[in-house]
């Protein structure tokens, strides 16, 4: 009897273990039409809405697809990072997925080997003429192209509270002396002169990028990124006095708030400017505010520091031909209409359909056209990823101990670590 | 009957201590159950006007609207991780236990401290080489992988608290048995299995609760959100901007829900669990 | 004794699978992220090339990591006092033949069940600072209902408290289970000891100073041991109530090996940031499994 009911545990431990462990993985089923798994960090407000235009459109093509949406929400994709990155180490990569062209792409990923060429997509679509060459540039690599830009970000915008400025008679400042004469202004009033949010950790870099841009002018600036501006240039010293300058006129709590969180002051009229890439636009739209005004931020004015959400097809992609044909939605007119007016974003392409977009992407549009532009480093154009991260760190650090002199060696040291600098 | 003052200062300094720990579970409490309209941050220590699962709900099925994963079926994959993962491993405990009790071999007790040592080491040193070793095991990204982790990681400590339960028990026992011809297996099944129940209970315990409750194995074996264990989509939930915090309240609740029923039902075995993790025997 | 052989087979074999998982899973994985540590495995492609310790060399010139280093010091002293300090005296309470005693000790207690998760996302708006537009939130409002409004504080978003309400949280999650070693402790003394002191004409207080406490300090160690090394390895709570926080204030090692890893790709220096981790808790672990592996044998 005692071995009975040893047996029976035993069965018993076994056979539960065996129940919950046969109902614990979800087999891909063998679909006919298959399926398409789209990684990204674009989960709410614009973004999302953009996102889920391009799905219609595929849908509408290809209605025998599952699009599968895997985003991960989180810190300008600081969490998805994470996420792709054990995916990718672990051979479990996203059929395709959110990267920013440029650097984050080519030294990651193509680099790596982890990319296929899409070079021939390129031909058979004509995208080789239907993008411009500076966006063709950021995402070739040995003669190929390895993924397909959905479009153009401008990091270095200067949004401001109509109403604020009206109030107070102030006009958009166009230099770094204006913008602390209207900090101080609006500083008087008890209003929050900038805006900031660092919860993040990425946000103060992202500020810091522009006055290094305003500070150095376009050509200084691509210099740093490519070694032939110093870091330990006096101009350098002089941003980082601008950017110390500039956070002693930001909200208190903005460590506890993200970038969209620190907006909701110019949404409630109690902060004056916030300095943040474009997206804030469509996030604005999302709010239903449409009392902001824009401006390129102090000393930037023709210089347009620009970025790219782009999406490549990785070796080793289960469902490689339902990639393709979402990688050709992405490159097509249609594909870039429906996604960017949402996004709130300026199309990669050449030929957008202006009528679909608002005011101020109609103007970015004519920037982007005339304008010096520039790569972000915190948004993955620039620089590769470790030295963005460095530098992300470093600026983090500044903000909360604001030492200008230790701050620059520190910059200088990610340069070199880099490799791009001696 | 008089009360002395020092008594009513102890409890009175006892009762302070447990509103301390219990203050977290009011706020959780109030704010699930308040109604959207009643739900702002100045207004968190109020009581709720009425009895509303709306953040529960929300908690629980997510939004597609505001593009939020909710804990359904997350709660669900950790059910299905925990149950067989602390079942393998507690069978696993068990017989190394008695092993490293009753049958010492030459080195055992060399063994026992190396094995003991898994149980503390930073997971972080081995991060690295498990995803590309799952990898190539064909168990990256599923919750199969994620079992065979936890009991990978879980031998130590089942082992543990199986050896001291086991040491409890008189050797003569086994010795008699043995006399009587029964072989190693045969003790086990006869004599030791059938008094195992506490030790079995302990390490159940310990085992479902840690398990329930890890989120770095969860983050870094599955990384897709739809395999993920309850832990991890509550992190995503709270990481991000556009949940309210009282669905995220709502979240953490539901998400402690299993841990906390297995507390209050099986106390007493929890205890004894904590105070073997204590290493004293 | 052919018997006593087949018996000897049986328990190396039952007892093998584990030590061989433990010996790959363990020591293995630990030896290959000490070679990652040491090698040039910076970015997706893996690359194996030894580079000595320059890894190690330039983590410790990193300010991110000087920083953590610096956390997990404070961090770990404020968690082991104040959960010692707060265990040990409500132990000493409960000790007191209190009514409902159970009941206390289960509320005490029962933080332990939970995941840092849950207890990160909690604390993380009981302490969260509040801000112009909303007021007061979370503990800060309560202060300011209490007539305590002195006591507000930026809390974790403060760059000179950071990681110390990452602590309290902590503290709230881990004290009842020191209460409860304690407690055990003090309930396997015998009771002649304190009649004995009692018929000296000990007070109470001089029993627990001269005779109890002395008695309990193995439990104090083992408490120091299982807290130290939780401090140590910390990564949960500060990710679900924090995260890095400004100028990485709550930021611990183990975060930042999160981080620059599976985030930044950086893959020898997670490894050297885990290594060093590895590091710090076998100092305190490998005495201290000498040290119960001796005594077992005394006893």
């Amino acid at each position: 009897m005692k071995g009975f009911r040893f047996y029976g545990f035993v069965v018993a431990l076994v056979v539960l273990g065996m129940i919950a462990a046969a109902c614990g993985p979800t087999p891909p089923p063998a679909a006919p039409k298959g399926k398409l798994e789209i990684f990204s960090w674009w989960t709410a407000g614009g973004e999302a809405e953009g996102l889920n235009a391009l799905y219609d459109v595929y849908k509408k093509k290809y209605p025998g697809v599952e699009i599968i949406n895997a985003t991960v929400a989180g810190g300008a994709g600081a969490q998805a990072k994470a996420v792709l990155t054990t995916r990718m180490l672990g051979g479990d990569p996203p059929d395709s997925f959110q990267v920013h062209a440029g650097h984050e792409l080519i030294d990651t990923w193509v680099v790596a080997g982890k990319m296929e060429p899409l070079t021939s997509l390129y031909k058979s679509e004509g995208w080789d003429k239907a993008f411009p060459k500076g966006v063709l540039d950021i995402v070739s690599y040995k003669g190929d192209y390895w993924s397909v830009p959905v479009n153009i970000h401008r990091s270095n915008v200067l949004w401001f509270s109509k109403k604020v400025f009206a109030d107070n008679k102030l006009e958009p400042p166009k230099t770094f002396d204006d913008f602390f004469k209207v900090a101080d202004a609006l500083k008087a009033k008890g209003i929050v002169p900038l805006v900031m949010g660092t919860k993040d950790g990425w946000e103060a870099g992202h500020v810091f990028e522009d006055a290094l841009a305003g500070t150095l002018g376009a050509e200084a600036y691509n210099g740093l990124w490519t070694g032939k501006t110093a870091w330990t240039d006096p101009k350098v010293t002089e941003a980082l006095n601008n950017f110390k300058k500039m956070l002693a006129y930001i909200n208190t709590d903005h460590s506890a708030l993200t970038w969209d969180g620190a907006g909701q002051y110019l949404i409630d009229g109690k902060g004056g400017m916030m300095i943040m890439g474009d997206w804030t636009n469509g996030w604005f739209m999302s709010k239903n505010f449409t009392g902001y005004g824009w401006a390129p931020t102090p000393g930037a004015s023709g210089i347009f520091v620009a970025l790219s959400d782009s999406f490549g097809l990785p070796k080793g992609a289960k469902n490689r031909d339902n990639v393709i044909a979402w990688l050709k939605v992405l490159g097509s007119k249609e594909g870039q209409d429906a996604f960017n007016p949402k996004k709130g974003s300026i199309p990669a392409r050449i030929d957008p359909d202006k009528n679909l977009y608002n005011d101020y992407l109609k103007s970015a549009m004519a920037d982007w056209a005339k304008d010096a532009i520039v790569p972000s480093p915190i948004h993955g154009a620039a620089a590769s990823e470790g030295w963005a991260t460095a530098y992300k760190d470093t600026i983090a650090v500044f903000v909360a101990k604001q030492d200008v002199a230790a701050t620059q060696k520190a910059l200088q040291q990610a340069c070199v670590d880099a490799k791009v600098c001696k | 009957m008089t009360v002395q003052p020092s008594r009513l200062l102890i409890y009175a300094i006892l009762i302070i201590f447990a509103a301390f720990y219990l203050m977290p579970v009011y706020v959780l409490l109030v704010t699930g159950m308040k109604g959207f309209v009643e739900v702002s941050l100045p207004r968190m220590w109020d009581l709720p006007s009425g009895l509303y699962f709306d953040s529960f709900l929300r908690a629980w099925f997510g939004s597609q609207a505001q593009g939020f994963r909710g804990l359904s079926t997350n709660f669900l994959n950790s059910v299905k991780l925990v149950v067989p993962a602390t079942l393998i491993s507690a069978m696993l405990g068990s017989m190394n236990g008695y092993v490293l009790a009753k049958w010492k071999f030459r080195g055992s007790e060399v063994l026992f401290p190396l094995l003991l040592f898994g149980m503390f080491i930073p997971y972080q040193s081995v991060l690295i080489p498990l995803v590309q070793t799952l990898q190539k095991m064909q168990l990256y990204g599923s919750i199969p992988g994620l079992i065979f982790v936890h009991v990978v990681y879980g031998i130590p400590i089942t082992t543990l608290i199986f050896r001291n339960y086991y040491a409890t028990v008189p050797t003569e026992l086994v010795e008699a048995s043995k006399i009587d011809g029964a072989s190693l297996l045969g003790i086990y099944r006869w004599v030791m299995f059938p008094i195992s129940m506490p030790g079995f209970v302990v390490a159940l315990i310990w085992q479902f609760t840690s398990i329930w409750n890890d989120f770095l194995f969860g983050v870094v074996v599955t990384p897709n959100p739809a395999v993920q264990p309850v832990t991890v989509t509550l992190n995503n939930l709270a990481g991000s901007y556009i949940v309210e915090w009282n669905v995220q309240m709502a979240g953490a609740l539901l998400a402690a829900l299993p841990t906390l029923l297995v507390y209050i039902f099986l106390g007493r075995y929890f205890m004894r669990g904590l105070l073997a993790g204590s290493l004293k025997g | 004794m052919r018997g006593l052989t087949w018996d000897r087979v049986t328990s190396i074999l039952l007892i093998a699978p584990s030590a061989i998982a433990i010996l790959i899973f363990v020591y293995g994985f630990i030896g290959w992220t000490g070679w990652v540590s040491l090698a040039r495995w910076d970015g997706m492609l893996q690359d194996l090339t030894l580079v000595g310790l320059r890894n190690y060399q330039k983590l410790f010139d990193t300010e991110r990591f000087q920083i953590d280093l610096h956390n997990t010091v404070t961090f770990t002293l404020l968690f082991l006092a104040s959960s010692l300090v707060i265990g040990l005296l409500l132990a000493v309470l409960l000790d007191q033949r209190i009514r409902s005693e159970g009941l206390f000790r289960s509320i005490y207690l029962f933080p332990m069940a939970l995941s840092f998760i849950v207890t990160g996302v909690v604390w993380r708006w009981l302490l969260n600072p509040g801000s112009r537009e909303l007021g007061s939130v979370g503990v800060n409002l309560l202060f300011d209902k209490a007539g305590l409004g002195l006591l507000k504080s930026g809390w974790y978003t403060d760059p000179s408290i950071g990681i110390k309400a990452v602590a309290i949280a902590a503290t709230w999650q881990m004290s009842g289970y020191v209460m409860a070693m304690y407690l055990a402790g003090m309930r396997g003394i015998p009771e002649d000891l304190r009649e004995a002191a009692r018929v000296d004409g000990a007070s109470e207080l001089e029993i627990y100073r001269h005779i109890i406490l002395p008695l309990l300090q193995p439990i104090t160690l083992s408490a120091v041991i299982i807290l130290g090394h939780i401090s140590l390895k910390i990564f949960d709570l500060v990710s679900a109530m924090t995260g890095p926080g400004l100028g990485f204030c709550t930021d611990v090692p183990a975060y930042f090996m999160f981080d620059t890893t599976f985030r930044g790709n950086h893959f020898s220096q997670g490894a050297a940031i885990a290594i060093i981790l590895l590091l710090s808790v076998a100092a305190l672990i490998i005495p201290y499994l000498v040290y119960t592996a001796r005594t077992e044998v005394q006893r």
